[in-house]
């Protein structure tokens, strides 16, 4: 498991304290690459596809993809807070300070904790108690600021921690504590059968494939942020939201170039060595054939609505999904031919089709979007002349 | 005859009397609302192929048994597996039915089939292959509640859906959660959340409710509703593994016959049926009293059935020699 946390403030106050199911050792403790998390973020986001249409009169076609990132996850912060506190391991990774706790009951490892300078909201500790109950320890991550100075980076880099569990979930209840407001987070599962889904919550596609109006290239990322909160509301905010499930051997169309092996071994695929580990269906010029499915899951959630921890489980499901949205830009010069003046009408309804597409996905108002569509190039037809442009007007 | 369903005064016609009709009706309406609003991910090849496949089978296995073609219970149990089974391939659904149909009739113990049809389709499958997987949270909230209401209103009109086991291991197993949330210290709304699965209702009303695979006497009803419960509640919190609730009645289902030795009572007959005369009828009225024996599929459920034991009767003599 790789956590990559957005963290705005003094890094002298950022902890994290996550729930495991066993003892980690040293070994099991890695610090990763940003930019190989921002690679598989831009890998599986939801892309734009754009179609240029062909002069009415003359066919001729282009295609151009682009991709944005979704929004960044403004994920919580940890704080947590533990006397019977048995301190398992002890690690110092990159510029981290790792601390494996054990304790005998909340109360004493809330108390540890905030002597130790840790900052624990209320009500954390009822939760601490039912994950100490269930025989968990506590992985807790700290900087240290001299091995930061030393080593450089201005940003927290993401911490990696390898184990072995039959427990295949991952606990958001922490976060949830004391939380303003609803938190979002991205899962990205990296398994060899297929799709990974949870058990204890439904998982909705997004919805996908439409066409939208061109205007929505400019406003990529406020369209996926609306329309993801729409979505969100339509399900009440119980459902976590499925935006990619791919076997990475290969995409259509790519967001991004495909991870490497080396990537994909420090994001935790330990399985790309083994025989079989190389998949059949790999496209000949890809980064090498992987026996990867990729899958990448969306969830706001709060304490009200997620009461559980999100348990998990890989299904044999292959089938490929991916966001992708289609923009399809209009003939902009003279059409004076049968076909162009048909093409106007269907452009008309085109036109009105996406807006109607654009409103119910994201629930903006239609006349609003009517309006932002109101592009400033616009087909022109020039009054066509002579027997032409008699037949036309008819 | 304790069991048979009540409507109205008898006024109803007979096929609607049968509860297998209100059932089917109850499992398409979810599988039409599944595939049209949730978005099950079941191609309609996978729906035709599995119902196909079952009525196939019955079909094939009927006229090898020397019975009439009852497509009633094949419906119910291809519908529930088109609503539980997934997978990519739609050949493991057809096997999947047929798997279902052929236990109802090879793997019997005393008359009685000793699997639900669909419970023993599903195990196999999943431990057989890799190729399929069951859904368990893909219902969500509303699908519950109306799901439900849909239950609640079956139960009131056919009472001899067997209940008492329903109730009994939604009762048993609403207490484990209660309880395991206690121990924990965990808030209501986690073992709250936990019961409201449509899957658990699909199970506890279609499944472990089925009359033909559960104990003849309440009090063995009640003791299996319990003992699935803690079964189901077990391998979700102790081995961590989902769908626990099919495991579990897997598991339970042949200690039936051991409960039924334990605690006897009148065999459950699906009403239409011709009911049995002389000595059969005899037999069938003082319930499972009679030790039975072990390997001699007797014929059960009305004296319909011409006393032919072909291939179930070597089947299970073969399994007794390798079991």
């Amino acid at each position: 498991m790789t956590m990559a946390n957005d963290f705005r403030g003094d890094p002298q106050e950022f902890a994290v304290v996550i729930p495991v199911p066993t003892v980690v050792r040293r070994d099991q403790i890695e610090v990763t690459d940003q930019a190989v998390l921002d690679h598989l973020d831009a890998y599986s986001a939801p892309r734009l596809v754009e179609y240029f249409d062909e002069d009415p009169c003359r066919p001729v076609r282009e295609d151009y993809l682009l991709s944005m990132r979704a929004a960044p996850a403004p994920a919580g912060e940890r704080d947590a807070p533990s006397r019977g506190v048995t301190v398992e391991a002890r690690y110092t990774v990159g510029e981290y300070d790792i601390l494996v706790l054990s304790a005998k009951e909340s109360g004493g490892l809330e108390a540890w904790l905030v002597e130790n300078g840790y900052r624990i909201p209320r009500g954390a500790r009822g939760v601490l108690a039912s994950y100490l109950r269930q025989g968990m320890r506590f992985f807790v991550a700290r900087v240290n600021l001299r091995e930061k100075a030393r080593l450089g980076f201005t940003y927290l880099r993401p911490l990696r921690v390898a184990y072995e569990s039959p427990k295949f979930m991952l606990p958001v209840r922490l976060g949830t504590v004391n939380a303003q407001g609803p938190q979002e987070l991205f899962v990205f599962a990296l398994t060899r059968r297929g799709r990974v889904e949870t058990t204890n919550y439904r998982t909705v596609r997004l919805p996908t494939g439409m066409d939208l109006p061109p205007f929505v290239k400019e406003e990529f990322g406020e369209f996926y942020r609306a329309m993801f909160a729409e979505q969100v509301r339509r399900e009440d905010m119980r459902a976590v939201f499925l935006e990619y499930a791919w076997d990475m051997a290969w995409c259509d169309p790519c967001a991004a170039d495909p991870l490497s092996p080396e990537e994909l071994r420090k994001l935790g695929v330990s399985w790309l060595d083994e025989p079989g580990g190389q998949s059949p269906r790999a496209r000949p010029g890809f980064g090498g054939p992987v026996d990867v499915f990729l899958t990448r899951l969306h969830v706001r959630y709060d304490a009200a609505h997620f009461p559980e921890d999100l348990v998990f489980q890989e299904t044999a499901d292959r089938e490929t999904f991916q966001g992708r949205y289609v923009l399809r830009h209009p003939w902009i010069g003279a059409a004076v031919c049968l076909a162009g003046r048909q093409y106007r009408e269907d452009l008309d309804r085109r036109r009105e089709r996406e807006a109607q597409s654009l409103a119910t996905l994201t629930g903006w108002s239609l006349e609003e979007v009517r309006r932002k569509g109101e592009a400033p190039a616009r087909i022109t037809a020039e009054p066509a002349r002579g027997f032409w442009g008699w037949l036309l007007r008819k | 005859m304790r069991g048979r369903a009540e409507l109205g005064g008898g006024r109803a016609p007979g096929w609607l009397r049968d509860p297998r009709v209100w059932q089917i009706g109850c499992l398409a309406g979810l599988l039409a609302y599944g595939l049209a609003v949730l978005d099950f991910g079941v191609s309609p090849a996978q729906v035709g192929l599995t119902l196909g496949a079952a009525l196939a089978a019955q079909y094939a296995f009927g006229r090898a048994r020397g019975v009439g073609f009852e497509p009633r219970s094949a419906l119910i149990s291809g519908l529930s597996l088109c609503l539980l089974l997934r997978t990519g391939d739609p050949a493991w659904a057809a096997a999947g039915s047929v798997l279902a149909v052929g236990s109802k009739f090879l793997l019997r113990v005393s008359g009685k089939h000793v699997f639900n049809p669909t419970n023993f389709a599903l195990v196999v499958l999943l431990l057989a292959t890799d190729a399929v997987w069951v859904s368990a949270g893909q219902w969500g909230a509303s699908a519950f509640l109306a799901f439900l209401v849909a239950c609640a209103g079956g139960l009131v009109v056919h009472r001899a859906l067997r209940s008492d086991v329903s109730l009994s291991f939604l009762l048993a197993y609403a207490s484990m959660l209660v309880a395991r949330a206690v121990h924990l210290g965990d808030p209501l709304s986690i073992p709250l959340h936990q019961l409201q699965s449509g899957a658990l209702l699909l199970f506890a009303f279609f499944m472990i409710s089925d009359p033909r695979t559960t104990p003849d006497s309440r009090a063995g009803r009640v003791a299996f509703g319990v003992l699935v419960a803690a079964g189901a509640a077990f391998v979700q919190f102790g081995l961590f593994r989902p769908n626990g609730l099919v495991w579990s009645l897997a598991a339970c289902s042949p200690l039936v016959p051991v409960l039924d030795r334990v605690l006897p009572g009148a065999r459950y007959q699906w009403p239409g049926r011709v009911p049995a005369v002389g000595l059969q009828a005899e037999r069938l009225r003082k319930g499972a009293s009679r030790a039975p024996v072990l390997g001699l599929p007797r014929p059960g459920g009305g004296g319909a059935r011409r006393p032919r034991r072909p291939a179930g009767l070597f089947l299970l003599r073969l399994l007794r020699r390798e079991g």
